[in-house]
């Protein structure tokens, strides 16, 4: 049985789909969607555990041998990556059923719970696989699925959301594809591993260099890299409050995952970074976005929005730690994804609970809650101390460790460029808590009552785990430091 | 028997001692919450903890005082950077005045807060002990990480304080005390202490300190050296060194108690303590005397030292008056550091001390002026001495004391302090100080003064009553004044206490 938990992981939630569909009832179908994410983050508890203690694991689909099979490998980048993924999913599906009550038709909430298991099965499949063309399939799976989950909200904007992420999803769909395939053409194998061992990324032939740029921009497009994240604003702001927590939390970092695993398990940095200089363009992209993102959050009065534009920006830290391309970068940028994972999933719980009570994510109409919400309140104002990086949130380790590796790389500009631009985050963060607590109280504000517990109860359990892994770091940096030397020592994913 | 060994065994431990410091302030916090909906039991728990702090806090003083330096080290926060705590005298002194000064602002507060009606209070209270508890890991800080952690604690625990009022004066008080403060230290200590991390290869603080060695080697040029003291310098924006001063005048929209911790007990103490501590520990006297990178912050020291003297002439609040007061003696310490002379830091350490104790006595005079006659103008306080004999003696005392006359503390410290000038030949310097003590005189001693005079236009009838503040606030603000006379007499011992920082 314990064996076969790396394709249990991917099954379990694949199954739940449609037999919530099945069932049909939205109660019988919440139950078993529950159980399944519960179950999927189970596995992927132990299977961190394992990996810790006696290495990747690979296992075989069907018993054949790569190249000829499909491999599964489980080390400790994709475990730690599936691990937040599985936890976040199953934390947010706990918290939902007041939120999607009050966003989606109830005749619709069986689907939305299929679609939803759907979702959480492609994000984890790109992180279990070890054959690329399974990333492409997986990486559909859950963006044709956000885009019906996106579809859903309440706003007749939605839909055109959902649309324009289509448009551009499916732009970067068809460059990842394309770039498999001429991998493809080029070595005659699919696995990641036995790619990487049949290309010579010094004396390879030029295809090779447009399949790295093929994959490279498709996903940037997913990753939502500056200036390819046009897409992102719109489906944050206006998914139902329940798809934006679990999306925003996890679907870009599985993107920055399978990034990292194409550059650094195939391609080598040596090319990408050495012979192409991909770092120096994505550091500049990664930094221009930074800024131009974090002014704009600081000007949007749709909280949701402005949360949307902070994701860009911090997708750009991990970028920037990623691009360094050394151990104490990596681990920063890896440590990051985790933390940003907690502290913007937390936020947009938060912001999830708000719209609940008040029925809107206009910061005018949040004003005074405060008074009337005090713990949803306090749990922005810890969730925003985490994003701005303040001691004992995790948001600190990350900014730290992003800051010493930076120095120790010698990139002074990086340096100064990454603090001045997290007072941007203190700008944004701020403007929410002084309308929370400051302003006149607003209409909508005036007769709200706290979220309902089940709400705020898993919500202070990721604005918690902000607190407890900004203190108790050994764990998630162990994790991370050892994903970092993974990708860096040996090119098997 | 067994007991008994186990118990005295604990009291003389020096790591339990250290961890009782820590725990205790937390403790309170604690105690605070739960008690919060009886406001008398909440505040017993508070004076018990606070007294009994001090105590664990007094018997280490003896063990460090002796020359030992006890240490406590919690692990590692993350590979390379630990959350450590080393006491040194510097550290001790500090400890001590931020922990007796909680019991007396405690009491203060008590009558301040229910004879104002505050809202809130048990909010007040909590985040008075976080404050507590991040000034106490500061002092006990073993290396510059722990020190920042402790220091952006204190920033975010005392945000609530300064807000306290929810209105939108205090919000936009507030908002400029935590703009300045969080943003000087992410922008330039983090990037301070990064950087000291990578030349020195670590952030333990050491006699004579760790940079020498790079500079040695050639690491950080002259130059380079400067830019890293001005990073610090800036970065610890709580020691209110213009420009970045003002946050200071900004949070004086918190009720008063609040301005007293901030002005004496903690907040503003914290920041020029991590300039002594830095400039000691860090940089090291030496380095800095034959490099002479540390002359530039002298003068501005000197500069911010006149200015706000000068602009705390122009201001009629009482309260504004005494905040630029502040921002002119905390240029006091940062230029007794800034020198970098063994007299000179030894006068810095002391005025700490001497500071602390003269400023928290004129806010609580003026907390107490407010609470008596609601009055905040000095324009308004002729004559209110006959009303008020004790607040305005203790005002006189106080005032003498931050001026640095005899009997009060304030003489030795701005002593030193002048000595430390001549020592290093800097005459400007010691002339900047002596016009800053007449500048001195010229704002604060006429508001006892006028006090104390016959009111305009009336007779002696309304002067015969004796209207003090409720007892909670007269006897503190008392017992502080008299800590000030005291310690004029204790000079030659805080003098040998701290002597031994100055030796690497």
């Amino acid at each position: 049985m314990s064996d076969h938990l790396p394709i249990l992981l991917i099954v379990l939630p694949l199954i739940a789909a449609p037999l919530c569909v099945l069932v049909g009832n939205r109660k019988v179908a919440y139950v078993v969607a529950l159980a399944a994410a519960w179950c999927t983050f189970a596995i992927a508890l132990t299977l961190i555990t394992q990996v810790t203690r006696s290495g990747p694991i690979h296992y075989n689909i069907g018993d054949w041998a790569p190249p000829y099979g499909i491999e599964y490998v489980v080390d400790s980048f994709s475990g730690f990556v599936m691990l937040f993924v599985a936890g976040i999913g199953a934390l947010v599906l706990s918290y939902a059923p007041p939120s999607i009550k009050a966003e989606i038709p109830q005749s619709k909430h069986y689907l939305f719970y299929a679609t939803y298991m759907l979702c959480m099965t492609g994000l984890l499949g790109i992180c279990a696989t070890g054959d690329l063309f399974n990333v492409f399939v997986f990486l559909e799976i859950s963006s044709l699925s956000s885009y019906a989950l996106i579809s859903l909200g309440r706003s007749r904007r939605a839909p055109l959301a959902a649309l324009q992420y289509l448009i551009l999803g499916s732009i970067g769909a068809t460059f990842i594809l394309i770039g498999i395939g001429l991998l493809y053409q080029m070595t005659g194998t699919l696995n990641m591993a036995d790619i990487a061992s049949r290309l010579d990324t010094h004396h390879g032939p030029r295809t090779m260099l447009v399949s790295f740029a093929f994959l490279t921009v498709g996903l940037c497009i997913k990753m939502a890299v500056f200036p390819l994240h046009r897409w992102l604003p719109g489906a944050y702001t206006y998914a139902p409050s329940v798809v934006t927590c679990f999306i925003a939390a996890t679907s870009t970092k599985v993107s920055v995952y399978a990034f990292a695993r194409v550059v650094f398990g195939i391609f080598t940095p040596d090319f990408a970074f050495e012979q192409l200089s991909l770092n120096t363009g994505l550091m500049i992209l990664a930094l221009i976005g930074i800024f131009g993102t974090s002014i704009t959050a600081i000007f949007q009065d749709n909280v949701k929005r402005m949360l949307a534009f902070s994701s860009v920006a911090q997708i750009g830290y991990m970028l920037l730690g990623i691009s360094m391309a050394n151990q104490s970068g990596l681990t920063a940028g890896i440590i990051h994804m985790f933390n940003h994972a907690l502290i913007k999933g937390g936020l947009f719980m938060v912001a999830g609970c708000f719209a609940l009570r008040l029925g809107s994510v206009n910061l005018s109409d949040w004003q005074g809650a405060g008074r009337t919400m005090p713990w949803t309140s306090f749990a922005w104002v810890v969730g925003g101390l985490g994003l701005i990086g303040v001691p004992l949130t995790a948001g600190f380790v990350s900014k730290w460790l992003l800051l010493t590796a930076a120095v120790q790389s010698e990139l002074w500009p990086v340096a100064v460029l990454m603090l001045l631009s997290s007072l941007l985050a203190l700008v944004y963060i701020w403007r929410v808590v002084e309308s929370l607590y400051f302003a006149e109280t607003s209409q909508r504000a005036a007769d709200a009552v706290d979220a309902p517990l089940q709400m705020l109860v898993p919500t202070y359990i990721l604005i918690g785990a902000i607190l407890v892994f900004g203190v108790w770091t050994t764990y998630p940096f162990d994790l991370a430091s050892e994903a970092a030397s993974t990708l860096l020592g040996a090119p098997t994913p | 028997m067994i007991a008994e060994t186990t118990i005295t065994g604990w009291l003389t431990d020096p790591e339990s001692l250290i961890a009782a410091g820590l725990l205790l302030p937390l403790l309170a916090l604690i105690a605070i919450q739960l008690f919060g909906r009886w406001p008398n039991l909440r505040e017993a728990a508070t004076l018990t903890v606070s007294t009994v702090l001090f105590a664990v806090v007094g018997r280490l003083s003896q063990i460090v005082f002796a020359g030992n330096r006890p240490s406590l080290t919690l692990g590692e926060f993350l590979p390379g950077f630990e959350i450590g705590f080393e006491i040194e005298p510097l550290g001790m002194l500090f400890a001590l005045v931020a922990s007796g000064l909680w019991i007396l602002t405690t009491i203060y507060a008590i009558g301040y807060m229910r004879g104002h009606h505050e809202q809130h209070q048990t909010r007040f209270f909590s985040c008075f002990a976080i404050a507590i508890f991040a000034a106490v890991a500061a002092a006990f800080s073993a290396n510059l990480f722990t020190l920042f952690v402790a220091y952006e604690v204190m920033t975010i625990s005392t945000y609530p304080l300064v807000a306290h009022h929810g209105t939108e004066k205090a919000r936009d008080g507030a908002r400029v005390y935590l703009g300045i403060l969080l943003s000087t230290s992410i922008a330039f200590l983090m990037l301070a202490i990064v950087w000291t991390w990578f030349i020195a290869g670590t952030l333990q603080f050491r006699a004579g300190g760790i940079l020498s060695d790079a500079f040695a080697a050639g690491d950080i040029s002259r130059w380079q050296l400067g830019l890293l003291l001005a990073l610090f310098a800036f970065g610890i924006a709580k020691a209110a060194l213009m420009p970045f001063h003002r946050w200071l005048p900004a949070a004086m929209v918190a009720p008063t108690p609040v301005s007293a911790l901030l002005h004496a007990v903690a907040v503003v103490k914290v920041g020029v303590f991590s300039v002594l501590k830095v400039v000691v520990y860090v940089f090291g006297l030496d380095l800095l005397q034959t490099s002479g990178v540390n002359l530039w912050l002298a003068y501005l020291a000197g500069f911010s030292i006149l200015t706000a003297s000068l602009v705390a002439m122009t201001k009629d609040n009482l309260k504004a008056r005494l905040a630029y007061s502040t921002i002119s003696q905390l240029g006091y310490i940062t230029l007794g550091a800034a020198i970098a002379t063994p007299s000179s830091v030894v006068g810095g350490g002391m005025h700490i001390v001497m500071h602390a104790v003269g400023k928290i006595t004129l806010f609580f005079c003026a907390g107490a002026i407010y609470v008596a006659a609601h009055k905040t103008d000095i324009s308004q306080m002729r004559g209110l001495g006959r009303r008020m004999p004790f607040t305005f003696a203790a005002f006189l005392i106080a005032t003498v004391s931050i001026i640095g006359l005899p009997p009060c503390g304030g003489a030795w410290s701005k002593w030193f302090l002048a000595v430390g000038t001549v020592e290093s030949h800097q005459f400007i310097l010691t002339a900047i100080l002596m016009i800053s003590s007449l500048l001195n005189i010229a704002y604060l001693m006429p508001i006892p003064m006028r006090a104390f005079q016959t009111p305009e236009g009336d007779g002696d009838t309304s002067g015969s009553t004796i209207q003090e503040a409720p007892l909670f606030c007269v006897v503190p603000l008392c017992i502080t004044a008299l800590g000030s006379i005291a310690l004029f007499f204790a000079g030659q011992w805080i003098y040998e206490v701290l002597l031994p920082i100055t030796i690497p």
